[in-house]
């Protein structure tokens, strides 16, 4: 079979599609570490926020991050049993990744529904604005990786495009790195 | 191998695939994962600050370490990929750099800024130190006294 051109021609040594997810991510890094930055800088102007840092749940947050870790793990699996030829193994393990996604999700709004309930909403402070920004933000990039792996996982599952499991894999890490600083930013550091 | 998987090889996945590893040793790096996790959760239960911030952002960086190394797999990633993630992480640190004297101060010696540094500050703070460690002339927070020799502050709050 023809492969199309984008997926063969390859400048850097780097296959194309693996080469777009890094610059995605590279994109990424300074979106979300322009977010984090401005948020580290102002937490550290503003010493009273640790007050209202300390209203975050942590176990909701440590919750999360214990499901994204496992969610990875099954993320690089999948990229393993492409690897090795077996589209089954790796959609099915694609799926489970989709399990953690959902999860972290359910988990997330039952965190937020009790924060704006006791009044902590985007406007509160400055605090609140940064918090639901940079969760928000995350949460969006959630959702978008969990609707890519399905139709990767659907693809996979047909033994077809084996090195999308990758790609999407590469990004689902990233997704997981964002949160490894999110967590103590903003659930622990108080 | 099925001619697919010599497909894949040739069209997506890393050149040497024979350098990725067997499941084992990623569950491995995950049982790691989990166990710096742990330690940077309990950290602050222990009440002491600095332990607090090493176990919560040394393990962080670790954690991340470990993730780009084993799972996105940077180690056997072509150069010019990591020098595209570090020149971008270059240019946050840059940025960082450029704007934090601005936003973390709310002083300096010609403006001073009431609005950041009286937002939302609740009163025992407020009382307890909020100009603290506010270079000598600088401003005084609104309804304070001046300080003698005090520079004037400048025009309109930044």
């Amino acid at each position: 079979m023809v492969k199309p051109i984008a997926t063969t021609r390859s400048a850097t040594g780097v296959p194309t599609g693996r080469l777009a997810v890094w610059w995605v991510i590279a994109s990424e890094i300074v979106i979300f570490g322009g977010l984090l930055a401005s948020y580290v800088m102002h937490r550290l102007g503003h010493p009273e926020w640790a007050t209202y840092a300390a209203h975050t749940n942590p176990w909701a947050g440590g919750l999360n991050t214990l499901v994204l870790l496992t969610s990875s793990l099954t993320a690089v699996l999948a990229h393993n049993a492409a690897e090795r030829g077996n589209g089954k193994r790796a959609a099915n393990l694609l799926m489970l990744t989709c399990v953690g996604a959902l999860t972290f999700l359910v988990v997330k709004s039952f965190e937020w529904y009790h924060e704006i309930s006791e009044g902590f909403t985007i406007t509160a402070n400055g605090f609140w604005s940064f918090y639901y920004c940079a969760a928000g933000l995350h949460g969006i990039h959630v959702i978008a990786g969990a609707i890519i792996m399905l139709f990767v996982a659907a693809d996979a599952r047909k033994n077809k495009e084996l090195q999308r499991v990758e790609l999407i894999g590469i990004y689902w890490h990233f997704v997981d790195l964002v949160w490894i600083f999110l967590f103590p930013l903003l659930y622990i550091a108080k | 191998m099925s001619s697919n998987v010599d497909a894949h090889a040739a069209h997506g996945s890393h050149a040497d695939p024979h350098a990725l590893h067997d499941d084992s040793h990623y569950i491995k790096v995950w049982g790691i994962l989990v166990v710096l996790f742990a330690i940077s959760f309990a950290g602050p239960f222990l009440g002491i600050r600095i332990i607090t911030l090493m176990t919560a952002f040394g393990i962080a960086v670790v954690k991340a370490y470990l993730v780009a190394k084993n799972f996105m797999h940077l180690d056997i990633e072509k150069k010019f990929v990591v020098q595209l993630l570090v020149v971008c992480l270059g240019l946050l640190f840059l940025f960082f750099l450029g704007v934090s004297p601005d936003v973390m101060k709310h002083w300096g010696w010609n403006w001073r800024n009431d609005s950041a540094k009286n937002a939302n500050i609740p009163e025992h703070i407020l009382h307890e130190g909020g100009a603290e460690g506010a270079p000598e002339g600088a401003a005084p927070a609104e309804g304070a006294a001046p300080a003698e020799g005090a520079a004037p502050a400048a025009e309109g709050a930044k």
